[in-house]
Order: structure tokens, then C-alpha cells, then sequence
């Protein structure tokens, strides 16, 4: 029991609030990738273990399965912090601002890049909650100035939006092109 | 001779002079916010550099991640926040000697010692590269593969305390970029009967999601906060000079930081650590460290800067990144089919050149503007950090989007978001990931490439330079594990 003691305080870290829910969310992870093994990669006869379609993947699910169990124990082992639940939800309230993110992406395609971009830079200042029109105007500004960089400028690739096309023609391909 | 004024010549365009401006200024001022760092901003601009040509974007990626060190220093010293982590050390002697009333002292020192180390390390460097153009074609592809592992294990054991936990980001990276249809027997891996998964998972969409989007979530969730620093006065330049006081001290962290860049997977902070150790030995007030020294701050400055050129040595040499920096560039110049490598240094030494030259050429450059600039550059830091998120979070957009218009993409890039929100709120680490994929990838390439040739274990390592990377990479292993059980038997003790 001594050495089993011993043992485990081998693994004893700093542990911060929450780790304990990621280590075993990410131990299940790499369970759950490891039975998944078999499945997901393919064992290709007449072709020796280096260059198995299923090596690769083996390596990397193994050094989770391995070097995980030793986290895993290492905050089983090491003194907690109070703190779990808020530092969850912590994580929890970012997804908010994934919504955020990916609305702006669906309404770059349909309303345009330039649109959507002051849009959602003005809705997420107000959001934040930044409420003078300083603020406001600074964020507009900064929206047109990433379209202008970006778009006008360095020609990156993003689609111009579905609803330019009832733009007047004098001014449709230009928005196209530039914004 | 021939290859240095080719190399200078490449550099002599308006495209790629610009480009060096945009890349140092640009770099300094990301240093300068608090939150923002190299990393994220090379991960949003990399998209946009694909259209550029390979030295024009390359120089540009190269200005921000040689410069934002220099910017990084200024928030360190005036208000105890590092601008980029590596700033971190700064902040011990730079912050108690801004509340002494030496702020500008104290800025001054640590740019001349970035700068100092800077022009010191490419200077080695570009010495250093005819040997290097005669070591490098001697890597075949096991010797490679083995600096791949030997990569994957030192930043596994460079991360002390935390060993496990980068083992298992590295694990997590490798099988991240085994995702999609492998391309020799053409199966599937991990893809879950999924279209989208086909072509795998794209670094930059995982890096930028690790990195810019991570950080945008962490400055939007956070309470809102807007540091304010009081304005430098008195000249910059003469300050500058009293680095000269502390030659020794700012060669040694240059020596450190060159030696510890150039290896694969360590990096910075083990320069400063090991710089800042030994100047503290050796200093006759060692009392003063942490309190405002000004060898303290020298020490850490000079080796953090002496880095970047250094890391550029084993991509360009063998293209292994070392840490995240060098794996996005190392995107670059594979989107312009430009394969680093032994062949770069045997057939293009003049394009190696010709990044030296624009490394020393954004010292001077960056040196200049912060003689005249670290006022304008306070206010910058005073942007309120929620503002600073949206713009984070806008700008990565751009970065992800734009590679491929894949709205999935983003969906990808934003889960990667969460998960480095709460690998940073663990004080876990994120490096190994992406490290696992560039190197994990490498090793799965050179392996099979190397094992058609190899009848018996012993084969592998028959040629000097595997041999000698197979032994280093036992001893790596052995004396960590060693480390770690004397570690706790002196626990057990006390």
C-alpha cells in the first residue's frame, strides 16, 4: 500500500480548477479513439507495420491513451483547487461567442463581406457592452477596414454576397470585386 | 561572397522592401498589445500571404515574428503584462525599475540588448551557413526522420511539471494530421464516412483556431480591463548604449539563445531561463535579480531575440519547424511549391541569404522606429481588451475563410478555439499539438521512405549522423526519466 502511495505522489502536479474534468474528458477521448481504431483505419496486407494506413493514427492514440492515464492520475493524485463549476461554465460562456463567429460566417455568403462585417463588428461591440457612439463608429471603421485591407487590398478569397446581386448595375461589380 | 550579393540582390525590390516594412512595424505593434502576439497575428496574415511571391511573404511573416519581441518588452516594463509570453522574464527586473522612476532606463536597455542580440545571432548565423550548406545534404531521409522524433521528444521533455500533458498534445496532433485519406493506399483514416473529412484537417485551420480564435474567446469572456501606462520620458538613444555595460552578459544570452533556438522543440524560454541563471551566478549583486536589475533584464532581452534567426536553422536546413512560428512558415513555403531542405541550402543559398539579410535589416529597422514610436506605442496598449477580442475574432475570420470558403472550416477552427481557451485557462499546452502535426507528418513520410531500404534494425542508424541522433535521443529519454524519479526521491526525503 506504502509503494502504491509512492507510486501515485510520483505523479503529483500544480493542478488548476477544471483539470480534473478535462483529463477525463480527454481520457475518454483517447478511449474512445482507440476503439474506434480498428474501425476507422484500414490493414493493408502484404505491406509491412511502417507503412500500415492504421500506423500513424496507432502512434498518436497510443501516446494519448498513455501519456493521458498519466495525467489522469497525476490530478487524481495532486491536491485540488476549489473552483470546478466555475471554471466550466467559464469554458461553457465561450460558446456564446462560437455562435457569434459562426453566424457572421453563414451571413458573410448571403449579405456580403463588407455588410456583415460592420454588422457584426457593431452587434458585438453593443453586445460587449460598449454603448457610445465612439465605440460604435470605431468598430464600423474597423469592419471597413478589414473588407478594405483584406478584399480591396490583398485580393483574399471570400465570395461576394448573394444580395449584391440587386445591387444597380453601376455599382454591382465593383462591390463584387472590392467588397 | 557570389551568394551573399545574389541574396542582397533578391532582396532589392520595392514588393519585398515593403514587405520587410509592413512585417517589422506591423511586428513591433503586435508586440506592443497585450493579447495579441506573433502567433496570432502570423496565423491570421498566412492566408494572405499565399498570393504574394514566397520571399515577399516570407519577409513579411519574418518582420512580425523577428519584431513583435521588441514591442513585446514595452507593456513588460511599463505595466507588468508581457506583450508576448516570452516577454514574461522582462517583466521581473524591467516592471520594479519603471516603479523606481527608470521606465525609460529600462526600455532602453532592453531594446539595445534586443537589438544587440539580434544583429549578434543572424551575424553567427550567416557564418555558420556554409558549414550548414555541407551538413545539410548529408540528411537522407532517416536522419530526417529521426530530427522529426528527436523534435517530438524534446518539446515532450521541455515541458517540465507538464510532461504528460505535452504527450499527449503531441499524441493528439499526430493523429490530427493523420485525418482524411492517406495518400499511398489511399484508405480513409478517422473520417467517420464524412465527405468533409476527406481532405483532412488543414494546420492553419487548427493553428488558428489554437491561437488567434482561442485568444479572441479568452479577451471576450474575460471582465473588460484597459491598462494605462504613463508616458516615457527623456531620449531612448543614450539609454540604448548602457546595454555596452553588460557586453558579457548580453553575448552569453545571445550564445544561449542562438544554440537553444536552432533545437527543436525548446525555444525561448529555456534561452532566457538558462541566460538568466547563469548572468544571476555570475553578477556581483545576484541579490538585485528580480528587483529591478538591470544584468537581469539584459540577460533575459538578449536571449529571446537571438532566437527567431535561429529557428529558422532547422527548417530551412531540414525542414523541421521547431516550434509553432516556424510550422505556420513552413506553410508558406509549401504553398509556393519552395520544399526547405538540404537541396534549399545546396541549390538556392542565395534565397537563405537573402532572409539573413532581411532579419538584419528589420533590426535596424525596428531599432529606428522605437527610438521615435514607444509613446505612440502606449496608447495601443490601452485598447480596452474586449474591444481587442471582436477584432481578433474578425480577423481570423478572414484568416480561415479565405483558404477555402469552407464555412466548416470555421466551424473546425472554432471548436479548436474552445479547446485552446481551456488548454490556456489549465496552463496546459498547446505547442505540441501543432508540432505533432507538422512533425508527425514529416516522420510518417521519411519512415516509409526510409525503411525501403533497411533489411534490419541496426541498418537504420548505420550512417554517422542517425547514429548520433538515435543516441541523443536515448540519452533525452533516459535522463528525463532519471530526472523525474530523482526528483521525487528528494520529495520523499524532505
Amino acid at each position: 500500500m506504502e509503494r502504491l502511495k509512492s507510486f501515485v505522489e510520483l505523479f503529483q502536479r500544480q493542478r488548476r480548477p477544471g483539470d480534473f474534468v478535462f483529463a477525463t474528458a480527454f481520457m475518454v477521448f483517447a478511449l474512445v479513439s482507440l476503439m474506434l481504431l480498428p474501425q476507422e483505419t484500414r490493414w493493408v496486407e502484404k505491406t509491412p507495420l511502417f507503412a500500415q494506413p492504421a500506423f500513424w493514427p496507432a502512434v498518436g492514440v497510443f501516446m494519448m491513451v498513455g501519456f493521458g492515464a498519466i495525467h489522469l492520475i497525476g490530478s487524481i493524485a495532486s491536491e485540488r483547487s476549489p473552483g470546478r463549476g466555475k471554471e466550466v461554465l467559464y469554458w461553457a460562456r465561450s460558446l456564446e461567442f462560437v455562435a457569434w463567429f459562426l453566424a457572421y460566417v453563414l451571413a458573410v455568403p448571403v449579405i456580403g463581406y463588407l455588410p456583415a462585417s460592420i454588422l457584426f463588428s457593431v452587434l458585438l461591440v453593443w453586445r460587449l457592452g460598449y454603448r457610445s457612439a465612439q465605440s460604435f463608429a470605431l468598430a464600423a471603421v474597423f469592419g471597413f477596414a478589414v473588407v478594405a485591407v483584406f478584399k480591396a487590398g490583398l485580393n483574399v478569397k471570400v465570395p461576394s454576397g448573394a444580395l449584391y446581386a440587386y445591387l444597380p448595375d453601376s455599382i454591382r461589380t465593383f462591390m463584387m470585386v472590392n467588397f | 561572397m557570389d551568394a551573399l550579393l545574389s541574396g542582397l540582390s533578391l532582396l532589392m525590390s520595392f514588393d519585398v522592401l515593403v514587405a520587410l516594412m509592413i512585417g517589422s512595424i506591423g511586428g513591433v505593434v503586435i508586440g506592443a498589445i497585450p493579447g495579441v502576439g506573433p502567433a496570432v497575428a502570423i496565423a491570421i496574415l498566412l492566408p494572405a500571404t499565399f498570393a504574394l511571391p514566397p520571399l515577399v511573404g516570407l519577409v513579411m511573416l519574418l518582420g512580425i515574428y523577428g519584431s513583435s519581441m521588441f514591442g513585446g518588452s514595452l507593456p513588460a516594463v511599463l505595466i507588468n503584462t508581457p506583450g508576448t509570453a516570452v516577454n514574461a522574464l522582462t517583466t521581473y527586473d524591467g516592471y520594479p525599475m519603471t516603479q523606481r522612476g527608470e521606465a525609460t532606463k529600462a526600455l532602453g536597455l532592453a531594446y539595445g540588448a534586443s537589438f544587440f542580440s539580434g544583429i549578434l545571432s543572424i551575424l553567427a548565423l550567416i557564418l555558420l551557413s556554409p558549414l550548414l550548406a555541407k551538413i545539410a545534404p548529408m540528411f537522407g531521409a532517416r536522419e530526417i526522420f529521426l530530427a522529426a522524433l528527436l523534435g517530438i521528444v524534446l518539446v515532450i521533455v521541455a515541458h517540465r511539471g507538464q510532461i504528460a500533458a505535452a504527450g499527449m498534445m503531441a499524441g493528439l496532433g499526430i493523429l490530427l494530421q493523420s485525418v482524411g485519406m492517406e495518400p499511398v493506399k489511399y484508405t480513409m483514416r478517422f473520417t467517420f464516412g464524412q465527405d468533409w473529412l476527406t481532405s483532412g484537417l488543414d494546420l492553419i485551420v487548427v493553428v488558428l483556431g489554437l491561437f488567434a480564435i482561442s485568444q479572441a474567446f479568452s479577451l471576450l469572456v474575460d471582465p473588460e480591463s484597459a491598462p494605462d501606462a504613463a508616458p516615457v520620458k527623456g531620449g531612448m538613444g543614450k539609454e540604448m548604449l548602457g546595454v555596452l555595460k553588460y557586453k558579457r552578459v548580453a553575448a552569453t544570452g545571445s550564445f544561449f539563445g542562438v544554440v537553444m533556438g536552432m533545437i527543436p522543440g525548446v525555444g525561448e524560454f529555456t534561452a532566457q531561463f538558462m541566460s538568466y541563471t547563469l548572468a544571476r551566478k555570475r553578477s556581483k549583486t545576484p541579490e538585485k535579480f528580480g528587483k529591478g536589475s538591470e544584468e537581469g533584464l539584459v540577460a533575459s532581452e538578449s536571449a529571446n531575440n537571438a532566437v527567431p534567426a535561429a529557428a529558422m536553422i532547422p527548417l530551412l536546413a531540414l525542414g523541421i519547424p521547431g516550434e509553432a512560428l516556424t510550422a505556420m512558415m513552413l506553410s508558406v513555403f509549401y504553398v509556393h511549391n519552395v520544399v526547405p531542405g538540404p537541396a534549399l541550402f545546396r541549390d538556392h543559398i542565395d534565397f537563405i541569404y537573402a532572409l539573413y539579410i532581411a532579419l538584419l535589416a528589420l533590426n535596424v529597422i525596428v531599432i529606428l522606429f522605437m527610438l521615435v514610436s514607444s509613446n505612440w506605442l502606449i496608447r495601443l496598449i490601452r485598447i480596452p481588451t474586449r474591444f481587442l477580442g471582436m477584432m481578433i475574432l474578425m480577423l481570423s475570420f478572414v484568416g480561415v475563410y479565405s483558404l477555402r470558403n469552407s464555412a466548416v472550416d470555421c466551424a473546425i477552427a472554432a471548436a479548436f478555439g474552445v479547446l485552446g481557451l481551456i488548454l490556456k485557462r489549465l496552463h496546459l499546452p498547446v505547442v505540441p499539438i501543432i508540432l505533432g502535426m507538422v512533425l508527425g507528418n514529416i516522420m510518417e513520410v521519411k519512415l516509409r521512405a526510409a525503411m525501403a531500404r533497411v533489411t534490419s534494425p541496426l541498418d537504420f542508424v548505420d550512417r554517422p549522423i542517425a547514429a548520433f541522433l538515435a543516441i541523443v535521443i536515448v540519452v533525452i529519454i533516459a535522463s528525463s526519466i532519471r530526472a523525474a524519479i530523482q526528483n521525487h526521491r528528494l520529495k520523499i526525503a524532505h
